[in-house]
């Protein structure tokens, strides 16, 4: 007796819609296209307007300091801080480091105890194991299955010598929202600094830090339809007002927290994609999440063995991140290699570890080797959304086929009853 | 990462794909790596008992594009090739033959013990003495 499979080839024979060129790109939390309003902005402060903005004596100078500050208004009123309150920075990287490095120096003497998260991206993990190296103590609260962190662990955590919480407000991975409020108001109680990594989260939700109780925010240009190499970092000023010990010296520049000639045309351009997101963000994320959920529904009503990465009730609206079990997920983005997506499988990387955010929720490695992040941005339109449906279904069914878990599962066998050899 | 033109073409068109019967005396069944390594392949070979030539061989494979194209290609080399012709395919003519990048090497070297072992299972079944080699990957 033999079984075989009939498959003529894993190819799949999906073809693009006409009005949908490829590739397609769906990977927005990694970076986001410019919109064409903020390069138009951008443009005479590259070619006319080229002044230094700390140029005092000219009317070069005057016009670039003008448009940093037209900036500095447009960024604070979508977080709803104060101009002052804006530092500008080289991207969310800097503002992460300046944040934790500037603070946990500042108030040394008041205590070194810093806590985080583990689903924190590495610019907040490395910056802490730096830290860490320097004689601060870090804790790293775990998440839940649902990517969210417990208060009550939190509240756990804080001691006498606790001076700063660092909890980012989305992740970049499974797009969960932290509950920052409710973070923000417990540090406010026990008098303890909260800064978070909004990178993800301003200009797709809602983040306002007055209500949100937040004294530190990073936050960065090309997440948001604005340029690479331009961010920012809100330091508050009153109740409480923070301070941060500069980590780059020089000119005295933004209130001497950060020197360095400011990059006039990114400023330019982040300000701009902050007035864009002000004005669109409400419909925006009510179309993206139109979008997402058509995604998702057609994948889960199509393949078996499909499962969320993640809370979908505390999520930011254009993120869906799935694992399709039995599949291993490079193998699927080389199927749909007209598509621009993200693994949590890291088959490519030297340790053969998948995602660390994944394995945070208590996914086994296999299902998250399987893992697929789709980024939804402000430029995929629905046909792009069905596209991108059929050819994963299609690539999703053709892997399986080739599959021995799925075949192994189909005929009732217990993968974890396997004595796997691993290698 | 760029593929192969290769690698690609296995991927795309993967060659003997499916299922032996793993309860008959001919066939050898080999079941190598981990799920949580991201990389399983299943190769299964079926042996002519009067020649002990692989005369049938078919793969299933869950992992990367790399290892779905190592193992098609074990496949087709070992079909026609006595067992002891089989063991002498080494993972290094693998890794040339499709052009694996350094990162990819685990998936010719998963290959190799996959041959071995569906061998090594074929060689326990009909009470063939073993090599060290094959029984040192049969688990």
């Amino acid at each position: 007796m033999r079984m075989e499979t009939k498959m003529s080839t894993v190819t799949s024979h999906v073809e693009a819609p006409a009005g949908v060129s490829l590739p397609i790109y769906m990977d927005n939390h990694a970076t986001s296209p410019l919109d064409p309003r903020v390069l138009e902005a951008m443009m005479p402060y590259f070619t006319t307007k080229f002044g230094n903005a700390a140029s005092r004596n000219h009317s070069f100078g005057w016009e670039a300091e003008q448009a940093v500050e037209t900036a500095r208004e447009q960024i604070a009123k979508l977080i709803g801080a104060t101009a002052k309150e804006i530092i500008f920075t080289s991207g969310a990287t800097e503002s992460n480091n300046l944040a934790l490095k500037g603070i946990a120096e500042m108030y040394r003497e008041r205590g070194n105890h810093i806590i985080t998260q583990v689903t924190e991206h590495k610019a907040i993990l490395d910056t802490c194991k730096r830290l860490e190296k320097n004689g601060y103590r870090v804790t790293y609260l775990p998440v839940k299955a649902d990517g969210l962190i417990d208060l009550e662990d939190l509240e756990r955590a804080m001691d006498d010598k606790t001076i700063l919480v660092s909890i980012m407000a989305a992740n970049n991975e499974i797009g969960v929202l932290q509950p920052i409020r409710e973070i923000g108001k417990l540090c406010h109680q026990k008098g303890v600094i909260f800064h978070t990594d909004a990178v993800q989260a301003v200009g797709k939700v809602a983040v306002n830090v007055i209500a949100d109780n937040i004294d530190v925010l990073s936050l960065s240009g090309h997440k948001i339809y604005g340029p690479k190499g331009v961010g920012a970092l809100y330091v508050r000023r009153r109740n409480p007002r923070v301070q941060i010990a500069a980590q780059i010296d020089g000119g005295g520049h933004e209130r001497g927290m950060r020197s360095g000639t400011l990059n006039v045309p990114g400023i330019v351009g982040l300000g701009k994609a902050c007035e864009i997101a002000f004005e669109e963000m409400d419909n925006e994320a009510a179309y993206l999440r139109g979008l997402r959920d058509r995604l998702k529904n057609k994948l889960e009503s199509e393949l078996d063995y499909v499962h969320v990465n993640g809370s979908m009730e505390h999520r930011l609206p254009g993120n869906l991140n799935m694992s399709f079990v039995y599949v291993e997920g490079e193998s699927l983005l080389m199927g749909i290699n007209d598509v621009a997506v993200s693994s949590g499988s890291a088959c490519t990387s030297a340790t053969l570890e998948p995602s660390y955010v994944l394995k945070a929720l208590g996914l086994g490695d296999d299902v998250a080797h399987s893992s697929i992040r789709f980024g939804l941005g402000r430029f995929n339109t629905q046909a792009e959304v069905d596209y991108v449906a059929a050819k994963v279904i299609d690539i999703v069914k053709h892997l399986r086929q080739l599959s021995p878990l799925y075949e192994m599962v189909l005929e009732g066998i217990d993968l974890t009853k396997i004595q796997w050899a691993a290698h | 990462m760029a593929y192969s033109d290769k690698v690609i073409d296995h991927y795309n068109n993967p060659r003997n794909v499916g299922q032996l019967d793993k309860s008959s005396t001919e066939v050898g069944t080999g079941l190598v790596g981990a799920p949580e390594c991201g990389d399983v392949m299943r190769l299964q070979i079926r042996v002519n008992p009067e020649t002990q030539v692989i005369e049938e061989a078919k793969f299933k494979t869950f992992g990367c594009g790399s290892a779905i194209a190592s193992s098609s290609l074990a496949t087709e080399w070992i079909k026609g090739r006595t067992v002891d012709d089989a063991l002498a395919i080494k993972n290094t003519d693998i890794v040339k033959e499709l052009s694996l990048p350094p990162v990819k090497i685990h998936c010719s070297v998963l290959a190799e013990d996959a041959i071995r072992a569906a061998i090594g299972d074929w060689k326990k079944k009909n009470s063939v003495a073993e090599t060290a080699d094959a029984a040192a990957v049969a688990h």
